[in-house]
């Protein structure tokens, strides 16, 4: 019987290694990692108010089109768009080669007008088909082709038809290309043009910005004018930097963890160590569904969380130490610890929960990830902690290997 | 037990401990970084030597004021603060940096604008005030209303010593400080309500011991328990604050102060609190045992 119970035990024990080191790096390696640690950019933009007129719900989301297809179209991948409140707009976006002109290009409102002589909107933006840099054929510039749908197509030949009545270079003559409000280009009509196919040269010097500006043409005008209330951008080597520097603090904070539940527990410690490797899958594992994205201070709320998980074990193990002392059998004392560690380990978690919860609410993005992962852990420390070290204990003490006080940390 | 009968000095030295915080507070406040004050951050590294006067004499060209410079790591790289700057501005100094000084990596550009700014205390504010009131309805459904308060009493005490320090230490606090002060909010808490509870169960056990001593004996029953658990915390936050990277330094750091400021009030403050109001204030009315489950 003796041999059957502490084969278990040794099953049980290799099987939550295997776990640890077959689990917990592929987890690691499968979650998101924020802004912050693998460097790019996040703004915060707020939808101005014009005369005084509220910008509504509708519009928001309009303005969250056009900045996703715009992001879309300038070919950056992964990017993450929310509203928050009732009229700001985050946008993340990740490893770009130079964010600050990312961020230009994102707030720009673009919108296209052609004007008449008169000063007279004949096409607009909104009526573009398509919009592609290209070099001009005649002094190899960079120039933008741009195409009207069927009702552009009609407006301009209109227009051209008649501007080209008028003498050539005349100002009648001429149809200015305004970009938000700016002329980029006054060209005069030599003949009218029916195709719905025009080129605009001006506002861009190379062709990486005719193409960026392009790209802002196809995905339409924004919706309202935005300024850009906050903006973070964290390069690259600076994020690498942060996430080596962090991984090496939360291996070392650990290792310090685990020695000192050995030292001062003995076997309950390795019990608590075991727990807690389980415990880190179960964390893990909870993110990876959440698909929660990692930033510093969500590492930050994991390791105190793991400080957390060991409290439970350390108060379970303090009243059994209790018990002990009060002379009963390790069996009856790890019942009798549990029981009255269970209320004390729920009560004190609870509350601890209820802050992280606050934070969570009040909190914007980077302390919500700390709180995210401050609740989870919370949680998952409370499970563990009443589920398998609790079984973890009886199957120790039934092997009957370690059956005397001083490998609890007790003395005689 | 000692901590019991020797409660004067505790509300001495905590009472000297937030008087020199309040002083350091009222005269030079606190060194609000820019997640509170609105403006820039720019952090950059240039590839060639290039020295704070020349960084200084582009941004003079480019008409920045209220601007500071400061080294960081290696002798080409800088920290620049300025007021903020709109899109325009911060495009023009990023592309004279690389003008006149050559080329250089942009490791970090923050902006912050004023509303973003004043939100950020108006929300830390509110969240500490119902993190609060929701603990003590918690601890008032499960404990007495003197817990609560007493253990309410007890984690503002710690929320404002650590703040004291960061005034007095005149350490710059951005918007990761607002999170290390709930979660010392929420760290007190729970060492306090372990500690109560052996009170709470106590008072039920030993219907004959003085009130007093029943404190005493339940401090001295989980002391190595407030110990060992604000140690293994403690060693997660110094590796944090040792080999971390800047960006988690204060967080790690108010959080470490929290947790030792936070042990000691849970052990003798907030104990010595909650004794005083059960016997004094409540005039022992109340004396009787709590319900034990």
């Amino acid at each position: 019987m003796k041999f059957g119970r502490a084969t278990k035990l040794a099953i049980v024990i290799i099987a939550i290694i295997a776990i640890g080191i077959f689990a917990i790096k592929p987890l690691l390696l499968s979650l998101d990692m924020g802004l912050d640690l693998k460097g790019g950019v996040q703004v915060t933009l707020q939808a101005k108010e014009l005369e005084g007129k509220k910008v509504t719900g509708e519009q928001m989301k309009q303005l969250q089109a056009v900045i996703r297809e715009r992001v879309d179209q300038l070919g950056i991948s992964e990017p993450r768009i929310q509203l928050a409140g009732e009229n700001r707009l985050i946008v993340e976006l990740a490893g770009l080669d130079d964010p600050e002109e990312a961020v230009e290009l994102i707030g720009k409102t673009a919108m296209l007008e052609f004007k008449n002589s008169e000063g007279v909107v004949v096409v607009q933006g909104s009526q573009l088909k398509d919009a592609r840099a290209g070099h001009s054929p005649e002094n190899n510039q960079p120039v933008i082709h741009l195409e009207f749908n069927a009702e552009g197509t009609k407006a301009f030949a209109a227009a051209t038809i008649a501007a080209s009545q008028y003498p050539y270079g005349s100002a009648g003559n001429k149809i200015a290309i305004f970009l938000d409000g700016q002329m980029l280009h006054n060209p005069n009509v030599k003949n009218a043009i029916t195709d719905g196919k025009a080129e605009m040269s001006g506002g861009f010097d190379t062709f990486d910005q005719a193409a960026n500006l392009a790209a802002l043409l196809r995905g339409g005008a924004l919706p309202v004018e935005t300024d850009v209330i906050a903006k973070q951008t964290v390069g690259p080597s600076l994020g690498l930097e942060s996430l080596e520097k962090s991984k090496i603090a939360v291996l070392v904070g650990l290792l310090a963890i685990g020695l000192f539940l050995l030292l001062v527990y003995r076997v309950l410690g390795v019990i608590a160590n075991l727990s807690l490797v389980v415990y880190g899958v179960i964390v893990l594992a909870i993110l990876y569904f959440l698909k929660a994205v990692i930033t510093l201070p969500g590492i930050a709320g994991l390791l105190l969380s793991v400080g957390m998980a060991v409290d439970a074990n350390i108060i379970i193990y303090e009243r059994i130490k209790d018990e002990l002392r009060n002379g009963k059998t390790l069996r009856a004392a790890v019942e009798a610890g549990f029981k009255r560690a269970f209320w004390t380990i729920f009560d004190a978690n609870l509350t601890t929960l209820l802050s992280a919860i606050v934070l969570y609410y009040f909190g914007s993005g980077p302390i919500r990830g700390f709180a995210v992962t401050l609740s989870i852990g919370i949680v998952a420390s409370m499970f563990t902690a009443i589920t398998l070290t609790r079984w973890l204990l009886r199957i120790t003490i039934a092997s009957n290997f370690f059956n005397k006080p001083k490998y609890f940390g007790l003395r005689g | 037990m000692f901590v019991m009968t020797k409660r004067k000095i505790w509300y001495g030295l905590s009472l000297f401990f937030l008087l020199v915080g309040l002083v350091s507070f009222a005269f030079q406040g606190l060194n609000k970084g820019i997640d509170f004050t609105s403006g820039n951050v720019l952090q950059v590294e240039f590839e060639a030597s290039v020295s704070a006067e020349e960084v200084e004499t582009v941004l003079v060209e480019q008409g920045l004021s209220g601007y500071s410079i400061q080294a960081a790591g290696s002798s080409s790289e800088y920290l620049i603060r300025s007021k903020e700057l709109t899109e325009n501005e911060n495009k023009s100094l990023l592309a004279a940096l690389t003008e006149k000084l050559g080329e250089n990596e942009v490791k970090r550009n923050e902006k912050i604008g004023e509303v973003i700014g004043k939100e950020l205390t108006q929300k830390a504010v509110i969240a500490l005030a119902i993190a609060s009131v929701l603990m003590i309805i918690y601890i008032s459904f499960r404990f007495e209303m003197t817990f609560g308060i007493a253990a309410v009493l007890a984690l503002l005490h710690d929320v404002l010593v650590t703040i004291g320090l960061f005034s007095l230490l005149q350490m710059e606090i951005d918007g990761a400080f607002v999170a290390a002060l709930l979660t010392i909010v929420g760290y007190s808490i729970n060492n306090t309500i372990v500690i109560f509870d052996r009170v709470r169960e106590n008072m039920g056990i030993m219907k004959k011991v003085e009130l007093i001593n029943i404190v005493g004996i339940s401090i001295e029953q989980t002391i190595f328990r407030s110990i060992s658990t604000s140690l293994t915390v403690i060693f997660a936050l110094v590796s944090l604050l040792l080999l971390g990277g800047s960006s988690t330094k204060v967080f790690a750091f108010a959080l470490l102060v929290g947790t030792v400021v936070g042990t000691y009030s849970s052990v003798c403050i907030a104990t010595s609190l909650w004794f005083d109001l059960k016997t004094k204030v409540t005039k022992g009315f109340s004396l009787r045992p709590v319900k034990s489950r």
